[in-house]
């Protein structure tokens, strides 16, 4: 017999939390499965909505013929893109119509946000605006965002105070310096100094973010002396690093880590370094490994347990294992090479799109692997991409096409299955990456998807 | 190590083999161990006269010579025909349909699309148990991809770092790619074990001795009270540590006076035939000889639910083998446990087992070491035992209509790694969730840090005491004063964290089913 529930939520990230949560709260019994641990830790924790609106129509009409593989003879031009936003609900209307949000509509996005203001709790900041702040990330690049772990709040680059931006030296892939340099290129409204300190030294130089984290955490002793004293010991010296304009030296008000200033007891590690430095202490949010990913993993997770929702990790659902009357009624997990069936009375597809590995592609086509849903794309492969790296990427776009209630449908805007709906990355339309709405499109159909798919379960 | 796999062992290099394992290249003798190299009791066993060094040989001799003293049937009764390689004689089966996928062209796994696959994101990294407590550890994407690059050649010996993997798994379960890191982490430590750790070597021995549970606890359990007074006695606990590296910190488990084994014997086997529901039972080495009482409940929930159960012949799963780079070791008896439950497969069984680790090995283990005729037909048809229920059975509906066990229960469960990896981790919490009485609190997702014999190793005592921190503090918030996991070493490690008694979650099934 089947493993059952009314709701079956297949994908581990932010839509599939936020449509299995959603689900939860219309009165359904749901089941989470997803392949592997959620991929939110490799996210950076930012929960954007829609920081630009890239142009679709090149600046001068594309050239004919086959690409040039990069040599740039008579390259695309496009317009800069429209952004950064001050406010996303605004431009919503300027996207294309085959967009996500044009599809679920704006309320869609501002519930998305509301439900994740709620499961987030004071973990998160943003939620008393509609507009998008602006947060110095790893790498230099501000970026607009809806939400904002709290941990990043003093870096704010709205905020004019001087900034001080500790890098250590152990920690290749991020330089303070460099970091400090792009900041002030971007035009940010305060002075800012890059300083690398001794403190990771102590580490194996290849130490992991999560060994330095967990130090932290548990205030262990770095030579003798305990990790978070040693650390703010380390960085005291660089508190007059910031030069102004006139060339005055003030004192910073606020110095930015990398995000690893502990992993459970972040906000005791915030605080203690704040007092220890008199300034106001931020994390900036990096790229994978990301520790602000994996605590807004965790508290996702934490929430789909008190609402109720059965979640499992570790196999995949493979393909559709029953359907009649255009319904599916199981679909196959994998459990270690034999398949067991799950029974549903709905379905949400939340796997992802090309990186998350929710649609799958070779030199012959797209395809979505577990329902085969149809994906929109056009049949000569040159033309699934432009030349520019930058410009309008056609497969940026691709995914499965949902109706209103976010139920994918085929060629002819049939829907393909009465209970399938989709959430995320899976969906297509949305140029996340260019965009900077990849958590905004996830929230907004993930919410639809599970309201829709408890309807569809319970009535 | 792969060059030891070979059925014919026609790709090895005996030359260079001088570890004086004993077992003659090309005649085909496997699955009989060698006195002297498989089994070493007179490490475990103190010499103070209890168990004297002539009985634990003799044991060792007479059942090699497969000889009729009271020793050897005891060692029958306890598991094991000690038998050859291949086939069986099911009709059902036939070994020639089987198409022996070559896995090992050229004597190495070929890894390289595991190791295209990854793409670094570093998942495994976050993930990884050990790297958190131990920079010096370089974690499982340096241990998995990076390191099959470097060693590819053959000109760059494997990093002694690989020797503090835990095999705990976890990165398995991170990789958003699906690289096949715990198999590569197994070849790696496998070939650092055979090519560059001294045989003679205190840690060689020990560890050889650690991956060999079940054979000190298939002697030990011939003096159970005796064995477990002993190898907890102070003086020779702490020669332990000094001779051996076995931390004098941890208790070593309790012995059963009968052991599964000798229960199912004596009770005259199983209580129900139904040709039509059957499962062969896969107890391991620490049900049988330590917890019988776990193999017990699964017997009478299952009877409960109408299968017939068997209990055919079988060794150690060899989880704590891959752990320590023994493949040999977990080879020869994965050669018993292949014949004997594909045998029961072709009777109709699937497989059942109850601990999550050697479930783990019988399923993507030994398929992604071994190349045995069978070994994927066992892959598929193993489960753990409440996971097949959960498939097959309206068990939470069973289990609502039992109206829960007599006395309240208050548990605080971990979910064991190799658990997360099959899927499992949170399948006793969501099956007791509804059921009256009984409270089962998750104590969270970390590490319980033991795994295995990992723990037992002096110089990773305090690693593992730190990785389990997060666990013990967790189980003490919990309400509960009572743990529950489904892995043994698990149990040890949270018994050894709070002082609490640890049970499996088949005990409180049979509890709240009445069974």
């Amino acid at each position: 017999m089947a493993i059952t529930s009314d709701v079956l939520v297949v994908g581990g990230g932010l839509a599939a939390v936020t449509a299995a949560v959603s689900a939860a709260r219309e009165g359904a019994d749901v089941r989470l499965v997803s392949h592997k641990a959620s991929t939110l830790r490799q996210a950076s924790g930012l929960i954007d909505a829609l920081g630009y609106v890239p142009a679709t129509e090149p600046a001068k009409p594309l050239r004919d013929g086959p690409p040039t593989a990069g040599r740039n003879l008579d390259p695309d031009e496009w317009p800069d893109p429209e952004g950064p936003l001050a406010d996303p609900f605004e431009a919503i209307d300027r996207l294309p119509e085959s967009h996500p949000y044009r599809i679920a509509g704006s309320d869609a996005l501002r519930d998305g946000l509301d439900l994740f203001d709620d499961l987030a709790g004071d973990a998160y900041r943003g939620g008393h605006t509609d507009r998008n702040a602006l947060v110095p990330t790893f790498g230099g690049a501000v970026k607009p965002t809806a939400r904002y772990p709290a941990a990043a709040e003093a870096g704010l680059a709205s905020d004019d105070r001087p900034a001080l931006i500790v890098g250590f030296r152990s920690l290749t892939e991020y330089d303070a310096r460099a970091f400090a340099g792009r900041l002030e290129a971007a035009g940010v409204p305060f002075d800012a100094a890059g300083a690398e300190v001794e403190f990771a030294e102590a580490f194996r130089a290849d130490a992991k973010i999560t060994r330095v984290a967990k130090a932290l955490d548990h205030d262990e002793e770095i030579d003798g002396v305990p990790a978070r004293e040693a650390l703010a010991k380390a960085v005291a010296p660089h508190l007059h690093d910031v030069v102004d304009g006139s060339g005055g030296v003030d004192r910073v008000e606020r110095v930015g880590f990398p995000a690893f200033l502990g992993d459970d007891e972040g906000e005791a590690v915030r605080a203690e370094l704040a007092e220890r430095l008199g300034a106001d202490v931020f994390e900036i949010p990096m790229g994978p490994p990301s520790l602000p990913g994996l605590r807004l993993e965790d508290r996702l997770f934490d929430a789909l347990d008190a609402e109720g929702v059965r979640f499992e990790t570790g196999n995949p659902v493979v393909g559709v294992e029953s359907a009649a009357d255009g319904r599916v009624e199981t679909v196959a997990v994998d459990r270690k090479g034999r398949t067991a069936p799950y029974g549903a009375d709905a379905f949400v597809l939340a796997t992802g799109g090309l990186v998350g590995k929710g649609l799958d592609s070779d030199r012959e086509g797209v395809r979505e692997p577990v329902f085969d849903l149809f994906v929109d794309q056009p049949d000569d492969r040159y033309e699934w991409f432009v030349d520019d790296a930058f410009g309008d990427q056609p497969y940026a776009r691709f995914g499965v096409r949902p109706d209103e209630r976010m139920r994918p449908v085929d060629g002819d805007g049939a829907v393909q299955y009465e209970n399938v709906f989709a959430a995320g990355g899976v969906v297509g339309g949305a140029d996340a990456a260019r965009e900077k709405s990849a958590s905004g499109v996830s929230l907004a159909t993930g919410i639809v998807a599970g309201r829709q798919a408890a309807t569809e379960a319970t009535q | 190590m792969t060059r030891h796999t070979d059925d014919d062992g026609s790709a090895e290099e005996s030359s260079e083999d001088d570890r004086g394992n004993g077992r003659g290249r090309g005649e085909p003798a496997p699955g009989v161990p060698e006195a002297g190299r498989d089994e070493q009791p007179s490490i475990f066993v103190p010499d103070d006269g209890e168990v004297p060094e002539s009985d634990a040989v003799g044991a060792r001799d007479s059942e090699a010579a497969a000889g009729g003293d009271d020793a050897a049937a005891r060692a029958a009764t306890d598991g094991g025909v000690e038998s050859a390689t291949g086939g069986t004689d099911s009709t059902d089966l036939d070994p020639d349909a089987y198409d022996p996928v070559d896995v090992f062209p050229g004597g190495d796994l070929d890894l390289r699309e595991g190791a295209d696959s990854c793409y670094k994101c570093t998942s495994c990294d976050t993930s990884c148990p050990v790297a958190e407590v131990d920079d010096e550890f370089p974690g499982p994407k340096f241990q998995g991809p990076e390191q099959w690059r470097l060693k590819r050649k053959g000109d760059h010996d494997i990093d002694e770092s690989i020797t503090s993997c835990s095999n705990c798994m976890r990165c398995d379960d991170a990789c958003p790619s699906s690289v096949p890191l715990s198999q590569m982490h197994n070849e790696a430590r496998g070939q650092f074990v055979e090519r560059q750790m001294e045989k003679l070597s205190v840690e060689y021995i020990r560890n050889r001795l650690l991956a060999n549970y079940r054979t000190s606890a298939r002697l030990a359990s011939m003096f159970p009270r005796t064995a477990s007074f002993a190898m907890n006695f102070g003086p020779a606990r702490w020669a332990m540590e000094k001779v051996m590296g076995i931390p004098k910190e941890r208790d070593f488990p309790e012995f059963a006076t009968e052991t599964f084994r000798e229960w199912w014997k004596a009770r005259g086997g199983a209580k129900v035939e139904n040709p039509d529901k059957r499962v062969a039972y896969f107890h391991g080495c620490y049900s049988n000889y330590n917890t019988p009482e776990v193999g017990k409940a699964m017997v009478r929930v299952y009877e409960h639910f109408g299968y017939e159960v068997m209990v055919p012949p079988q060794k150690c799963s060899g989880t704590p083998m891959f752990a320590n780079g023994m493949l040999d070791d977990a080879r020869r008896h994965a050669e018993t446990n292949v014949e004997n439950l594909v045998e029961a497969i072709g009777e109709g069984a699937d497989v059942i087992a109850s601990c999550t680790s050697c479930s783990m090995s019988l399923r993507q283990e030994y398929p992604e070491l071994f190349d045995l005729h069978g070994i994927e037909d066992l892959a598929e048809h193993t489960f753990e035992a409440m996971e097949y229920l959960r498939i097959h059975e309206d068990l939470e509906g069973e289990l609502d209509a039992a109206g829960g066990p007599d006395e309240e229960r208050e548990l605080a469960y971990h979910a064991p790694c190799h658990a997360r990896n099959q899927g499992l981790a949170r399948q006793a919490v969501e099956t007791f969730r509804d059921v009256d009485g009984v409270t089962v609190e998750d104590v969270g997702d970390s590490c319980s840090g033991i795994s295995g014999t990992y723990g037992w190793k002096e110089e990773k005592y305090e690693k593992s005491m730190e990785i389990g921190e997060e666990m013990f503090e967790h189980m003490e918030d919990a309400e509960g004063d009572v743990g529950m996991t489904e892995c043994p070493t698990c149990a040890m490690q949270m018994e050894h964290g709070t002082g609490y008694e640890i049970e499996h979650p088949l005990q409180l099934l049979e509890d709240s089913l009445g069974a």
